[in-house]
C-alpha cells in the first residue's frame, strides 16, 4: 500500500475508531470530493472535469494566478462557493441531526422536525424584514434556541422523554413559528417580502464567498466541541439515569449539545433557508453502514451529509432550465424516506 | 464500604413519606440483598444511593466518603449501577455498550483511549461474554444482556455494585446463573455488593448479609437464617411460610392458603 493509502487508513481509524471495513469508511469519507469535482463540471456552461482541477490547482498555489476567463469566474467564482457552501451546510445538518437523535434517544428527529429550522427561519425573517442592521445570524440563533427548548419542555411530561411526545411538540413548534413566519411576510414591504420566501425555500442560488466565510466559522466554532465530545453521545443516549449513573454530567453535557447543535443550525438556515430531511435521512444511512456508535457514525454522516447535499443541490441546479431550490429536491426525498422509517421501525418507532 | 445513616425520603407531591430512618452497613466483600414487598421504599433508597435522588435527611458514605455533594464522575468511581431491564435506542454492540461504562475515565472532550479498550476486554472475559462482542446487544437474550450491563458496571472500576433486581426479567436457570456467576465475581474481584431481590429464596442462597425493609423501616438486618424467618417473612408479605432444610440448605415455601 502506498504512504498515502497508510496515512489514509490511519486517518479513517483515528477519528472512526473503525473495527471493519476501511475501505467502505475511506469512500464515504472522500465522497464530498468526488461529488463536488463532478458538481464543479456538470453545468448549463461546458467545462472539462480536467479544466476544473488545473484551474483549482492554480488558485489556490501561490505566485499563480489564473488568467481572467469566463472559465475562472464561472468555476470559482460561481460553483466553488455554491459546492462548498451545500457542503458545509449538509454537514450541519446531518450532524446536528445525528445529536439530537442520540441526545433525545429518538431516531425519528432532526432540527426540522424539532422545529428548530422554523425557529430560526423565523428569526431570520425579523431580521431581514425590521432589523437590517443586526447580522441575521443572531436572530437565528436566538429562535433556534427558543424553538428547541419549547419543543423539549412541552414534550418533557415526567422524567424520561419519550419518542412520540416530541415529534408532535416538534410539529406544534414548527407550524407556530412558521405561523409566526407568515406575519412577518404579510407585514413587510413587498421587495423584502420576494426575499424571505425565496431565501425560505431553501436554495444556494445565492451562494457566494462571503456566505461560505460565515458559515465556515460557524460551524467551526460549533462542530469542534460535537465532534470532540461525540463518543459520549453513546452514554447519553442511554437514557439519563444510566448516563448519570455512569458518571456523565448529563444536563451540562446535554446544554452543550443543544447549544452547538442549534448554532450550527442557525448558521445554516441564515445563509440557505430551510432544507428539510437531511439530518434524518443522512444518519440513518450511514448507520446501516457503520452501526449506532456515534465515535464513527459522527465523522462518516459529516462526510456523507456534505456529498449528499452537493449533490441535490447538484440535481436541482441541473434538472430543470430553472435553478430550483434545494429544498424541494430533500423534502421529495425525505417525506417518502420518513415513511419507510416508521413502517420499518414498526411499533417500536412510535415510541412507547 | 456502603455505610448508610439515618435515611428520610419524601416525594413532593403528593407528600408521602417513603423512607422513615433507614441505617445500615455493608460491610467490604459481602454480597447485601434488601428484600422488601412492592412500594416498601427499596427502589427509593436505591436511588438515592446510586445518587439519582436527593434523601432529605441522612447521609450515605461510600468508602468512607459523602456522595452526596460527589460530581457524577467521581461518584461513578466508587459505585457502579446495574440497571433492571431498560431499552436501548439504538442497537450497539455488546463490545460498544460495556465501553460505556468507562465513561467516568474519559474526560469531557475525549473519547476511550486504548486503557479503556483493555479495561473493557478484560471486563467481559471475567463477565465471559467475550465471543458475544460484535454482536448488536438489542439481539440477545435477557440472561445475556444482564450479563452485558455486568460487565458494564466491572469496567467501571468501582468497588462497589449497586444491582437493581438483577433477575427479574429472567427465567429459572438464568436467575441462579447470574447470581452465581455475581457471587463468583465478587469474590475474585473483591468488590462488594448490594442488590434488591423479589425471591427470598434467592436471597437466602446467594447473601451474606440480608437487609429487610417495609414501610419505609427496616424491620431485620443480619445474616439471612436469621433475617428470613417465619415471622420476618409473615410480617412483611402477610403470608404463611414454612421453612424447610434441605441438605443443609433452608427453602421458604408458601403455605397455600
Amino acid at each position: 500500500m502506498s504512504f498515502t493509502g497508510k496515512y489514509l487508513v490511519y486517518l479513517t481509524g483515528w477519528c472512526t475508531g473503525l473495527k471493519t471495513k476501511p475501505s467502505l469508511y475511506i469512500a464515504i469519507l472522500l465522497s464530498p470530493l468526488i461529488a463536488g469535482w463532478f458538481s464543479l463540471f456538470i453545468g448549463a456552461y461546458e467545462i472539462s472535469p480536467m479544466q476544473i482541477l488545473t484551474l483549482i490547482a492554480r488558485e489556490i498555489t501561490p505566485f499563480l494566478q489564473n488568467p481572467d476567463s469566463t472559465e475562472q469566474a464561472i468555476v470559482i467564482d460561481i460553483r466553488l462557493p455554491r459546492v462548498l457552501l451545500a457542503g458545509l451546510v449538509g454537514i450541519a445538518l446531518s450532524v446536528t441531526g445525528v445529536t439530537f437523535q442520540g441526545i433525545f434517544r429518538n431516531p425519528l428527529v432532526d432540527p426540522f422536525i424539532l422545529g428548530i429550522s422554523a425557529g430560526a427561519a423565523f428569526g431570520c425573517a425579523l431580521s431581514v424584514g425590521f432589523l437590517p442592521w443586526l447580522p441575521i445570524q443572531i436572530m437565528a440563533f436566538l429562535f433556534g434556541i427558543v424553538a428547541v427548548v419549547l419543543a423539549y419542555s412541552i414534550a418533557r411530561t415526567q422524567g424520561e422523554i419519550s419518542r412520540l411526545p416530541l415529534i408532535l411538540s416538534g410539529v406544534i413548534i414548527s407550524a407556530f413559528f412558521t405561523a409566526m413566519v407568515s406575519i412577518v411576510k404579510f407585514m413587510v414591504d413587498p421587495m423584502k417580502l420576494q426575499n424571505i420566501v425565496y431565501w425560505i425555500m431553501g436554495s444556494f442560488a445565492l451562494a457566494d464567498w462571503k456566505f461560505v466565510r460565515i458559515v465556515g466559522i460557524g460551524l467551526a466554532v460549533s462542530l469542534v466541541p460535537i465532534f470532540l465530545m461525540r463518543w459520549r453521545l453513546n452514554v447519553i443516549s442511554m437514557g439519563e439515569d444510566e448516563a448519570k449513573a455512569m458518571g456523565v454530567h448529563v444536563k451540562r453535557d446535554r446544554i452543550i449539545f443543544i447549544a452547538a447543535s442549534t448554532l450550527a443550525v442557525s448558521v445554516a438556515v441564515s445563509v440557505s433557508g430551510i432544507i428539510g430531511w437531511v439530518g434524518l435521512m443522512v444518519p440513518h444511512l450511514i448507520r446501516m453502514i457503520s452501526g449506532p456508535d456515534h465515535k464513527s457514525l459522527v465523522p462518516l454522516s459529516m462526510a456523507g451529509g456534505a456529498a449528499f447535499m452537493i449533490c441535490a443541490d447538484t440535481i436541482a441546479r441541473n434538472l430543470t432550465t430553472f435553478d430550483l431550490p434545494v429544498g424541494i429536491i430533500t423534502a421529495i426525498t425525505g417525506a417518502p424516506f420518513f415513511i419507510y422509517l416508521m413502517k420499518k421501525g414498526g411499533k417500536e418507532s412510535w415510541g412507547r | 464500604m456502603l455505610d448508610i445513616s439515618n435515611i428520610y425520603f419524601k416525594h413532593r407531591s403528593p407528600e408521602v413519606e417513603v423512607l422513615r430512618g433507614i441505617s445500615f452497613r455493608v460491610e467490604t466483600g459481602h454480597v447485601a440483598t434488601l428484600l422488601g414487598p412492592n412500594g416498601s421504599g427499596k427502589t427509593t433508597l436505591f436511588k438515592c444511593i446510586a445518587g439519582l435522588w436527593q434523601q432529605q435527611e441522612g447521609t450515605i458514605t461510600c468508602d468512607g466518603k459523602d456522595i452526596a455533594p460527589l460530581p457524577p464522575e467521581r461518584r461513578a468511581r466508587l459505585l457502579a449501577v446495574v440497571p433492571q431491564e431498560h431499552e436501548p435506542p439504538f442497537p450497539y454492540s455488546v463490545f460498544d455498550a460495556v465501553l460505556m461504562g468507562r465513561a467516568s475515565h474519559v474526560s469531557l472532550f475525549s473519547s476511550p483511549s486504548r486503557d479503556d479498550y483493555g479495561q473493557t476486554e478484560r471486563a467481559m472475559e471475567t463477565v465471559g461474554i467475550s465471543h458475544l462482542r460484535e454482536r448488536p446487544y438489542t439481539k440477545i437474550s435477557g440472561g445475556e444482556r444482564q450479563l452485558v450491563l455486568i460487565a458494564r458496571a466491572l469496567a467501571q472500576e468501582a468497588p462497589l455494585l449497586l444491582l437493581d433486581e438483577p433477575t427479574s426479567q429472567l427465567d429459572f436457570r438464568n436467575q441462579i446463573l447470574i447470581l452465581n456467576r455475581v457471587r463468583e465475581i465478587v469474590r475474585h474481584e473483591g468488590l462488594t455488593v448490594l442488590m434488591t431481590l423479589h425471591d427470598p429464596n434467592l436471597a437466602m442462597q446467594f447473601s451474606d448479609r440480608v437487609v429487610m425493609i417495609d414501610e419505609g423501616h427496616i424491620i431485620a438486618k443480619g445474616i439471612p437464617p436469621d433475617v428470613l424467618t417465619v415471622d420476618n417473612l409473615k410480617k412483611i408479605y402477610g403470608i404463611d411460610v414454612a421453612i424447610i432444610s434441605c441438605n443443609g440448605t433452608k427453602v421458604i415455601c408458601p403455605r397455600v392458603i
